[in-house]
């Protein structure tokens, strides 16, 4: 497993998403609120780019008229056919036993330590004084 | 190596060969709401302007039930210079018919001109639609073919413009809706089958439409699933009617394609109905034959939204019923509900079948061989 330094972490503040392709594989890395998430972007149900989907939550219900709506913007919507993955886990929610899309560890790393490595940051200048986005895969 | 994920697939698309394709379901959008503008008389551009449009349908202008995506679109199909999914043909050259090597992709231009009660000024959309498949699609690239856009409530206004476009080119089938104020088999629509046969066009049904009915035989559903689900049900109902009515007795050479309807239906609603014809059949003795003869022999299907069983051998046993040159690949571009090229036709389908699937059909159907 390789760690890819991404982006410094003023280029992505929370709320925001950053596409990439690593190793030949399309990847999105999410900031919600603070929390740092890699996922593949594409779908395994029919290979849309899934990450361009809309962040939404979980709707859940035990029994009609009961609604729980949790995971708030932890939830990836498929720009396609509207299938619905856990930002977290990469969980499919529409088949579970069938389906997950592919997640990533991501997190942030002091500059000093980056510097260090081993991490690959082919086109990221890094320096010690900053902070980066980076994603293990 | 970091790279902007939308950039690099384009860069890849060409560099794949694929297999040639029809797209028998693709809606082309107006970028703007005046687009149809050049196409209608001044007459009709300030009644829009002054009156609107008014549809089958009670109090509301837009679809009956709120759609899941964007203009019901794939959020990834917006043109680059902006408008609507659908609206330009450079970025629909680019994300569909190139990457995917279509060599026929037919438009079904839907909320044109069809299920609005003036009568008049539906007519005149439908022309002008019409008009406007040629002059941005069909025109510069000769890979798209229009389908004639009809007011289908008023059958000898719908006939007169396919007798008006019979014999060009551009146009490859007549296209309907299948919500209607009555249904399809009723007579007020036959001079459409009737000119439809005359000028060797198939009559596409594709699914929706305003039709001032509930959009379901039970009634109004809470859902858009129930839409989705319905659109079924009620090409069912226009099917039956069809048959039941003699329409196809009576235009024994006229093609109906059921589009994106589903399929999977059609085995038991031929079943059911060769059960009670024999039953019945002094009721309605114009249909002289079993009502599967008929369904067998002149109806067509569009693909998408792809049956989809668990067990791939109950596709097939449905297919083989229905009849391998039968079936007509779509995507529903650039709708939601798209299904991919690649990805809807499960492994141990024979390459002549495959072939018919993707493309031989279409080609036969539309005269394109």
């Amino acid at each position: 497993m390789a760690r890819h330094v991404i982006a410094p972490v003023d280029e992505l503040p929370p709320g925001t998403r950053k596409f990439l392709e690593i190793d030949g594989r399309p990847i999105a890395v999410f900031n919600i609120k603070g929390e740092y998430f890699g996922l593949m972007n594409r779908c395994p149900h029919q290979g849309a780019a899934l990450c361009e989907g809309p962040l939404i939550g979980l709707a859940q219900s035990n029994s009609p008229g009961e609604i729980e709506y949790t995971k708030l913007g932890e939830i990836i919507r498929c720009p396609w056919h509207g299938w619905e993955f856990d930002i977290r886990t990469g969980q499919s929610y529409c088949d579970p036993r069938r389906f997950r899309v592919k997640a990533y560890p991501a997190h942030v790393e002091p500059g000093a330590s980056v510097v260090k490595g081993p991490y690959v940051a082919e086109t990221i200048p890094v320096s010690v004084e900053s902070d980066y986005v980076v994603v293990e895969l | 190596m970091n790279i902007q994920f939308r950039e690099s697939q384009e860069a890849a698309s060409p560099l794949t060969v694929k297999t040639a394709i029809a797209d028998c379901d693709i809606h082309p959008a107006r970028a703007t709401r005046t687009e149809l503008y050049p196409y209608l008389a001044k007459r009709w551009q300030h009644h829009l302007e002054i009156y609107g449009v008014h549809a089958y349908q009670g109090m509301m202008e837009g679809p009956p039930y709120p759609k899941a995506q964007p203009n019901a679109s794939r959020r990834d199909a917006y043109p680059p210079e902006g408008g609507p999914q659908g609206s330009s043909l450079s970025f629909m050259q680019k994300q569909l018919l190139d990457p995917n090597n279509v060599q026929l992709g037919v438009l079904n231009p839907l909320n044109t001109g069809q299920g609005i009660r003036n009568h008049e000024l539906s007519a005149a959309l439908c022309s002008a639609i019409n008009d406007w498949q040629i002059d941005k699609w069909t025109s510069r690239d000769k890979r798209l073919k229009a389908s004639i856009v009809v007011g289908n409530e008023d059958g000898l206004s719908a006939a007169a413009e396919i007798r008006e476009r019979a014999g060009d080119k551009n146009f490859v089938q007549v296209l309907l809706l299948s919500r209607n104020v009555e249904p399809l088999g009723q007579r007020r629509y036959w001079p459409i089958y009737q000119a439809a046969e005359e000028a060797g066009l198939p009559v596409g049904v594709h699914a929706f439409g305003f039709g001032g009915n509930p959009i379901t035989p039970s009634g109004w559903p809470s859902y858009y699933i129930e839409e989705m689900v319905g659109h079924s049900q009620c090409q069912q109902s226009a099917l039956a009617s069809l048959v039941l009515e003699g329409v196809f007795e009576r235009f024994p050479k006229l093609k109906m394609v059921m589009i994106e309807a589903g399929f999977g239906w059609a085995p038991s609603l031929a079943w059911r109905l060769d059960k009670v014809w024999q039953r019945l059949r002094s009721e309605v003795p114009h249909v002289k034959r079993p009502p599967s003869e008929y369904i067998r022999e002149q109806v067509w299907w569009t693909t998408q939204p792809m049956e989809d069983p668990e067990r791939r051998e109950d596709l097939f046993d449905v297919i083989n019923w229905i009849g391998w040159d039968r079936l007509l690949f779509a995507t529903d571009y650039p709708h939601w509900d798209y299904d991919e090229p690649s990805r809807v036709l499960p492994a141990g389908v024979s390459e002549a079948n495959r072939e018919a699937f993707y493309l031989g059909n279409a080609q036969k159907l539309y005269g394109l061989a």
